[in-house]
């Protein structure tokens, strides 16, 4: 039996790519390309609502368990819950709960966010450092050196800028060998992404179950 | 896109397919040699250590959506979940999964599944193995990094769509003492994860990941297609070069 649901839901996955992928070159099947995209769109907005279940499981569990961190999670579902009430009773005309919602949002989210941000620069001088530390080759010498070039010349110190061999040198990295370095990353990914691709139309790699 | 462009895409999709299933079926007679690549060879060596020690793996597969042109990274961060998955199932602690795209993770759920039943169909799944973290960058970050820290996780495989915030979960990889194998799509995650993890995988090396994990023959063959695809590219640029040289372009 699950053998059987194996392979229909191969022939359903398989026949769902082949009309996608058709309909970006042939108009005939544009239609049937755009009705099935509409139904991605509309499950994966319904695998938000699970991703939310799924999300209160696994604190919930956490609380449950008593596991490392568990005080961290009873935060988290206070949050979510408070803000789930916040949107519902918002959406029933009570402006006022809306206006608390945003508050919530603008005033915790988005400067925790801005913090995180700060700390992902200390990170990665910290990490840079570490770098010239356990990692000493060429790779890693010119990749710092290259990183110092640029943000000497991004500065806005006028005895910097007045230096004519540094904007040159700025261009020039930046313009020509980050420039060709970047479309030939971009090239081998995009070829990957094609091949990907095509191994999930073969049937060869199956993320919706099955062997 | 103009017919002729779609005509051309569509040729080198069919060019590439055709090609997919010849090196497969040659594959199956002699098996391709690739060259080195260190962090797959750290990957196998820190899964093993999982199975031994009894720690977890936790694979990372990011932010990217099925609905967006970042699906293709999440897809084979899907296929390595498979792999390690199955591999690390009968460690005392089984790997869980962190995305940041609920779609991702319901398929992060059913790979698991598979993986654990493809080892030992009479154990229950635990559906929270396939965990969401945000829907955010930095909240994904941030819902992510507890994980590290506090479920004996000694082994980290980021591989997925991150913007530069995915430095902060290697080093939270790092503080903890876990291994760290990382991957993106994106220029600049990579640039930071060359900083921030000791062996990163740099540009299509991430969709290398399953023919360097003996994932099949058709993962080979993916792989052998494209590098032919790549000095193809190679020699039309160099071409294309020459023709600009003398005029002719």
């Amino acid at each position: 039996m699950k053998r059987i649901s194996s392979a229909a839901y191969a022939i359903i996955a398989i026949s769902t790519g082949t009309l996608v992928l058709l309909g970006y070159f042939l108009p005939q099947v544009a239609p049937f390309q755009m009705i099935l995209l509409d139904w991605a769109v509309i499950l994966s907005g319904f695998a938000v609502f699970v991703g939310v279940g799924n999300l209160f499981s696994v604190h919930y569990t956490k609380i449950r368990t008593r596991s490392k961190g568990y005080l961290y999670s009873f935060a988290t579902l206070i949050s979510m819950l408070t803000i789930l009430l916040l949107g519902f009773v918002g959406a029933l005309g009570f402006s006022v709960f809306t206006e608390v919602e945003n508050v919530l949002l603008n005033g915790i989210m988005i400067p925790v966010e801005i913090s995180l941000m700060a700390v992902l620069a200390v990170t990665l001088v910290y990490s840079s450092i570490r770098l010239l530390r356990d990692r000493v080759n060429v790779k890693s010498i010119v990749f710092i050196l290259t990183v110092l070039f640029i943000l000497l010349g991004a500065a806005s110190s006028p005895w910097i800028n007045a230096l004519p061999f540094l904007g040159n040198f700025r261009l020039i990295i930046s313009q020509v060998f980050a420039t060709g370095g970047a479309r030939g990353i971009l090239i081998g990914v995009a070829l990957g992404a094609l091949m990907t691709g095509l191994r999930i139309f073969f049937g060869a790699d199956r993320p919706y179950g099955g062997k | 896109m103009n017919q002729i462009d779609g005509l051309i895409a569509l040729g080198i999709v069919l060019i590439a397919a055709v090609m997919m299933a010849v090196f497969a079926f040659l594959a199956q007679r002699s098996p391709f040699h690739f060259r080195d690549i260190a962090s797959f060879r750290q990957i196998r060596r820190a899964v093993s250590m999982v199975v031994e020690d009894g720690s977890r793996l936790h694979i990372s597969l990011g932010r990217g959506s099925l609905l967006t042109p970042f699906g293709a990274v999440a897809l084979a961060g899907l296929s390595m979940l498979r792999q390690l998955g199955e591999t690390t199932s009968l460690s005392d602690r089984p790997p869980i999964s962190t995305t940041g795209d609920p779609v991702i993770n319901l398929l992060a759920q059913e790979t698991l599944r598979t993986a654990q039943e493809a080892v030992d169909r009479d154990k229950a799944f635990d559906a929270t193995q396939g965990r969401i973290t945000g829907m955010t960058p930095f909240s994904y970050v941030a819902g992510a990094m507890p994980y590290i820290r506090d479920d004996q996780v000694s082994t980290n495989v980021l591989i997925g769509n991150y913007g530069v915030e995915v430095a902060l979960l290697a080093e939270a990889a790092e503080r903890e003492g876990a291994a760290v194998i990382a991957a993106s799509d994106y220029l600049p995650a990579q640039a930071v994860l060359f900083v921030a993890t000791p062996s990163p995988l740099i540009g299509e090396e991430l969709f290398a990941a399953g023919a360097y994990q003996q994932a099949g023959n058709f993962h080979s063959a993916s792989l052998r297609v494209q590098d032919i695809f790549r000095w193809v590219i190679i020699v039309a640029i160099l071409i294309g070069i020459l023709l600009k040289l003398v005029n002719l372009l």
